[in-house]
């Protein structure tokens, strides 16, 4: 595609859309803008996260004093004066992950910043499928709503855990959940197809749309990060979709994909599951990876280290989390000879990671580090990432996966690598991006008072976990009490809610900022970070379709910081080389 | 140093899997500290001041070359350390004659001895709940069903864990090096009752075993059978055979 023809594409919109304002709810509610559809899923997000961030509090006051009545509970749990049963426990901490991994984390980093990104750091317009992209954000909303609803029914919510083994979760009277397991079902099928309509978007959008001289390896890595994502997501959730669904009928129709007492075989959900699982977790961390390698270039005022490295690992990553499922299942009752594959392919996708770890170190040594505020959030996904990737070795070591599995060993590694990678490259992003977002600059000291108590309450509350969970207490427990060889280390469990105490009130600073800044916050200017990509040469915030009549021109890659062939720290991609133009005379 | 952290190992294998966690935890725990270190000094070596300018630079191919190779190397003999006791604790089984069946349901495990004619599913079985005795230094085969929901045989001294699947039945074996009681629980959510459900394994020596299996597997012997016995655990442990 040349130049002139985008350019003449690109008039024809801006004279199209000049003609007739959009309405309100056409602008607001039903829109197909690729950044108002961005806005919405954050704020999808971070709704439920306070709701999903809420049971996690939940979950740990009844770990750390059992049996007593929770706070402000006494209100909604009448019968029991505030104290939690073990049905409504086991419904607490299934919900929080559920509503963590595929209401907050997937909105926020997919959604949010897929929608966002993509169109604006390639030079494209919009979305290719604009309307499909609306669909996908009300798709993916309804489904929340729907798995919300499940609060209110008789029996409860799912509470089978959010990776809803079977048989447990196949016949509602081994939990005694009837209809809030099938709400699970229905609204994780909804939520796949919602999730599908985005990936084959952002494929589709980067491969057709990219805009003059943006070649492949000219793209930010947030935007490779967020292409791979789409893939794994577009080849992934269909599998939990089909899963969903055989649990369903399972459940209402006598179906017996999973019921031993039909023929039925409970191993083959966990293999449909972790099938689908495995690539989610990457989904959750590939793009807070690529916001960390946006990041730590333009606050180290240096290019990133090993760019081509950097995108062939998100490459490798993708292809190897296909055939590391099996180390979810070591004990499971899965042939053990292929637990011993399973090992192999997991201690080798350990690789691709450390790989990016060195890399980002690179890319700080020799660098002019500038301590911003997503600056700080970016560095603390780098440190936390590391802790979680190592502790995954223990796991993929077979033997040592025997003891650790199913103890607060696991909940830890998961919440290194969800919460210290997921959550803190959400926060990066959300601070990085939120003047282009909204138009105005966040505040600076409340982004300060957040970042550091969250850091440092998120290692009280989940470094601890590790010592419990080596020290044998199982995961999923209501009552750590109940036995004997978990009782001696009990205070941890205390310190451990009183930290995550501290790490949800650590949120608070970051709502008054949020919503602060929203409406109160300083104008932003075009490019307040001095930043070479392509969001940055479009108003704050960029107008329907982004940028005026002419598309910018893209002459280079996305980290030139300090180059010496510019005076300034910074070269945008859409400034023509010296050179070249020096050439022509 | 670790070992107030890790419960007292009593099996014969556990020394094999706390062995592979020391080695796991020294070589994961120096690497943090390499990089945290090196991190920590770039931030305060490189970090903003008047008049510096970053380094350009794209990166370094012989470095990409050995931060590849020297982890994948690393992990690659990790590997082949752990295989050794994978195989060894759950992919074969040692010779034995001490054979038990447990079965699991919601929320016990019903611990079932062959009786003296040393075959299950006969009128001496002898079924106890949420207990079993067994002798010191001999291996135990365990025949683990479920009747309902996935549960896990969790013995965090025996480093002994395997889920029970219903339609399923997976033979497992531990060998224990020292007598006293351990806790049983069940490591895979099963439902409301999951927490709490749990056993004592009597590890006994082998004068008080005899003793305790006159006394209890013998025809006739007043022992206390679970109240359930195998009548009901024909729903779902039942289907696959």
């Amino acid at each position: 595609m040349s130049a002139p023809s985008a350019t003449a594409h690109g008039h024809a919109h801006v004279a199209h859309t000049g003609h007739h304002e959009l309405g309100f709810i056409r602008t607001y509610v039903f829109s197909t803008d690729h950044k108002m559809i961005a806005r919405q899923f954050l704020f999808l997000g971070l709704f439920m996260m306070v709701i999903g961030g809420l049971l996690a509090m939940v979950v740990r006051w009844q770990l750390a004093w059992p049996e007593t009545p929770v706070p402000g509970l006494s209100g909604i749990l009448k019968e029991t004066q505030g104290i939690l049963e073990p049905s409504t426990y086991n419904m607490a901490f299934t919900m929080h992950a559920t509503i963590m991994i595929f209401f907050v984390i997937m909105p926020i980093l997919a959604g949010a910043f897929g929608n966002f990104c993509i169109p604006l750091m390639i030079g494209a317009r919009d979305m290719a499928f604009p309307f499909l992209n609306m669909l996908s954000f009300w798709v993916t909303g309804s489904a929340g709503l729907i798995m919300l609803s499940g609060f209110f029914v008789e029996g409860g919510h799912a509470a089978a855990g959010w990776t809803s083994y079977v048989p447990l979760s196949a016949v509602p009277q081994y939990t005694g959940v009837n209809w809030g397991q099938n709400i699970w079902c229905i609204s994780l099928f909804i939520m796949g197809i919602g999730s599908m309509m985005g990936a084959i978007n952002y494929i589709t959008t980067i491969i057709n749309m990219r805009a003059p001289g943006m070649r492949l390896f000219r793209m930010p890595l947030v935007v490779w990060s967020l292409f791979i994502t789409a893939i794994l997501l577009l080849l992934a959730l269909p599998v939990l979709t089909s899963g969903v669904a055989m649990l369903l009928f399972d459940r209402t129709l006598g179906t017996s994909w999973f019921r031993p007492s039909g023929g039925g075989e409970p191993l083959l959900w966990q293999h449909l599951f972790w099938y689908f699982g495995h690539p989610e977790v990457y989904i959750l961390i590939l793009p807070a990876m690529g916001i960390a390698s946006e990041i730590l270039p333009v606050f180290a005022r240096k290019p990133i280290f090993g760019y081509h490295a950097m995108a062939f690992s998100l490459i490798g990553i993708a292809f190897l989390s296909w055939i590391v499922y099996g180390h979810h299942m070591f004990v499971s009752g899965m042939n053990p000879a292929l637990g011993m594959a399973f090992t192999v392919t997991t201690m080798i996708i350990a690789v691709p990671s450390a790989i990016k770890t060195f890399n980002w170190l690179g890319t700080l040594w020799g660098g002019r580090i500038i301590f911003t505020v997503p600056m700080l959030n970016a560095l603390a996904f780098v440190s936390m990432f590391v802790i979680g990737g190592l502790s995954g070795i223990f796991m993929a070591s077979t033997p040592v996966d025997i003891y650790i599995q199913d103890t607060y060993f696991i909940v830890a590694h998961i919440h290194y690598v969800v919460f210290g990678g997921s959550i803190f490259g959400a926060f990066a992003g959300i601070y990085y991006w939120f003047p282009k977002m909204f138009g105005r600059m966040t505040n600076t000291a409340l982004g300060y008072v957040h970042f550091w108590p969250t850091f440092v309450f998120f290692n009280l509350t989940f470094f601890p976990m590790h010592i419990i969970g080596v020290g044998g207490q199982m995961r999923r427990i209501y009552n750590p009490l109940q036995y004997e060889f978990l009782q001696h280390q009990q205070h941890w469990n205390v310190f451990i809610t009183i930290s995550a105490i501290g790490l949800g009130l650590a949120q608070i600073p970051f709502v008054v900022n949020f919503f602060w800044s929203l409406f109160a916050g300083k104008k932003a200017p075009l490019n307040p970070w001095n930043s070479n990509t392509l969001e940055w040469t479009a108003p704050s915030p960029p107008p329907h379709l982004n940028w005026g009549p002419t598309l910018p021109t893209v002459y280079r890659g996305p980290y030139e910081y300090s180059s010496p062939e510019a005076k300034e720290d910074f070269l945008p991609q859409t400034q023509p080389p010296v050179r070249a133009a020096a050439a022509r005379h | 140093m670790l070992n107030w952290w890790l419960p007292e190992n009593v099996s014969t294998y556990g020394h094999d899997i706390d062995w592979l966690f020391h080695l796991i935890y020294w070589i994961t725990g120096i690497t943090f500290i390499l990089v945290a270190v090196t991190m920590i000094a770039f931030l305060v070596m490189y970090r903003d001041r008047p008049g510096r300018r970053a380094r350009y630079t794209h990166g370094n191919t012989p470095l990409e070359i050995a931060w590849t190779i020297v982890p994948a190397l690393i992990l690659v003999v990790l590997t082949f350390l752990s295989l050794p006791a994978w195989s060894r604790i759950k992919m074969t089984m040692p010779q034995t004659d001490f054979v038990l069946q447990v079965t699991a349901k919601q929320f016990n495990w019903q611990v079932t001895y062959p009786g003296p004619d040393g075959k299950f599913g006969t009128e001496d079985d002898k079924t106890f709940l949420d207990e079993m005795h067994v002798p010191v230094n001999k291996v135990v085969r365990v025949n683990l069903k479920s009747q309902d929901v996935i549960h896990s045989f969790f013995v965090p001294q025996f480093r002994m864990k395997q889920d029970a699947v219903p339609g399923r039945e997976i033979g497992q074996w531990f060998e224990v090096t020292k007598p006293g009681k351990y806790e049983l629980p069940c490591a895979e959510l099963c439902g409301f009752g999951h927490s709490g459900m749990k056993g004592w394994i009597y590890v006994h020596t082998a004068e008080e075993y005899a003793k305790w299996a006159a006394e209890n597997l013998l025809a006739g012997s007043g022992a206390a059978p679970a109240e359930e016995k195998k009548s009901e655990s024909t729903m779902e442990g039942k289907a696959k055979s």
